[in-house]
């Protein structure tokens, strides 16, 4: 017998609303089985138990405010199963490929990756049942202050304006956020103290990928179509199998490299903020099993579907700020993992091969790494893995 | 289907994928991108949807040409 309980989503995350209840007392269930919904301040996450058994209690009703690691249900194993001990990590850390290096994986089981995780880069708009009227300029600065436009409806009545929202700026406190901004405040302030960075940065010239990308969709329906985005992360994953020692944690003094290569994709939500949930086993994939994981990663991060260990697993993060026109990016490590990969914009831009100048499609690919795990070289090494890959792109299929 | 009833079904598709975004907010000659903050991954969303509720679809060679709304619409009434 255990308890199953409410597990930590986030380290800004002190408790949360368990909404739903996906069984019911005497149902079986399967080690990485969602189970329940609760709503975070992140949205709403699926909950997955880690270990078979049978639902023996309910221990909390639906829609109750729980804090972390109070009990939710007991759960029974069942006498045909041998006795398993309450594993937190799902199955997903625990089976992969050999990777092909020297380096000996050491296998990550029971404490998921302390969830600093960010998390929000601006506070986020309070979720209001019905959309406020506000103007765009309002509803902007708003969200860059953190303010409730909610609050301002019931006062101002009509459709908010931008000097009402400065006006608000002046006496609002928005304690809402300040959980959530504490939270990341001290994980970049942890990083930055504690992981001693280096930074390193590449010019790519993307263009045959993009012109292999371009011929290969122009076969395909609308449907299957493949973005760059997920081009990029699988070239990224297939640079960590042969870079194995950037895709895992720097733990208690010593580095720990993950078999599994779940990469923190950084994702921007609309309403302001960012959630960097992981893409569980992406070794697992090839191009279009990425693509497909990748949309559905990002639909659910936006419609608030993720699950728990999508929120915990992480094991390097990938940050892609090329779509504001960023040329280059260089991360802030999220602890306990040990590496960022950064990747910008992808410019036209003179590019000499042999004797001849010509431009080409070019992006700037850059890696923070945690000096205590890694050196320099193997960064250095990760990065020409990561462009050897963008030049042969059909490998990445 | 007239130009009026073209763009009303795009515009309906663009808060489909992107519920946060409001009527007003959609401005017909800007880009539609930059201005709402809408990504590669949902503008594909956006010609997918459109391709199921019109039957047209946009090849990538043709994104420059369907930026805003005015020239989205232009380019499905031709098409249609």
């Amino acid at each position: 017998m255990s308890e199953f309980k409410m597990p930590s989503l986030g380290a800004d995350m002190e408790s949360a609303v368990l909404m739903e209840w996906l069984v019911k007392e005497g149902d079986h269930v399967e080690k990485g089985q969602v189970i329940a919904e609760v709503e975070t301040s992140k949205g709403v996450i699926e909950i997955e138990v880690f270990e078979e058994g049978i639902v023996e209690k309910i221990l909390v009703e639906e829609e109750t405010e729980c804090a972390v690691g109070t009990p939710l249900a007991m759960i029974r194993s069942e006498d045909n199963i041998p006795q398993e001990t309450v594993s937190t990590a799902p199955e997903s850390t625990e089976e992969s490929s050999e990777p092909k290096t020297t380096v000996e994986p050491i296998e990550l089981e029971a404490e998921p990756a302390p969830s600093i995780q960010p998390t929000a880069t601006e506070p986020e708009e309070a979720v209001s049942e019905e959309r406020v009227k506000a103007s765009p300029a309002a509803r902007k600065k708003a969200r860059e202050l953190g303010i409730d436009l909610t609050e301002l409806a019931s006062e101002a009545g009509q459709t908010i304006q931008l000097s009402e929202v400065e006006a608000a700026a002046t006496v609002h406190k928005t304690p809402a956020s300040d959980g959530m901004r504490q939270a990341i405040a001290r994980a970049m302030s942890r990083s930055n103290a504690e992981i001693p960075h280096y930074y390193l940065s590449a010019s790519i010239n993307m263009t045959p990928a993009l012109e292999w990308l371009t011929a290969l969709n122009a076969k395909r329906s609308i449907q299957e179509r493949i973005l760059p985005a997920a081009l990029l992360i699988r070239a990224v994953v297939k640079a960590l199998e042969e870079v194995p020692q950037l895709n895992g944690f720097w733990q208690e003094e010593s580095h720990q490299v993950s078999k599994a290569i779940n990469p923190g994709i950084a994702i921007a939500l609309r309403k302001g903020g960012l959630i960097t949930p992981a893409l569980l086993n992406a070794q697992k994939m090839g191009l279009e099993g990425t693509m497909q994981a990748l949309s559905d990663l990002i639909t659910r991060t936006r419609s608030g579907k993720l699950r728990g260990s999508e929120m915990t697993q992480q094991t390097i993060s990938i940050t892609n700020l090329g779509d504001l026109g960023v040329e280059r990016v260089y991360g802030v490590i999220y602890p306990p993992q040990v590496a960022i990969v950064g990747l910008g914009r992808i410019t036209d831009t003179p590019w000499a091969e042999g004797d001849s100048l010509s431009v080409r499609k070019v992006m700037q690919a850059t890696l923070a790494g945690d000096h205590r795990a890694t050196d320099g070289r193997t960064g250095a090494l990760f990065l020409e893995k990561l462009n050897d890959f963008l030049q042969q792109p059909e490998e990445l299929l | 289907m007239t130009i009026e009833q073209i763009k009303h079904t795009i515009i309906e598709q663009i808060l489909e994928v992107a519920p946060d975004i409001e009527e007003n907010e959609i401005v017909p000659n800007e880009n539609i991108q930059r201005s709402l903050e809408i990504d590669s991954f949902d503008f594909l969303q956006i010609l997918t949807a459109l391709k199921v509720q019109l039957g047209v679809e946009v090849p990538e060679a043709d994104y420059g040409t369907v930026d805003t709304l005015e020239h989205m619409a232009d380019y499905f009434d031709k098409r249609l």
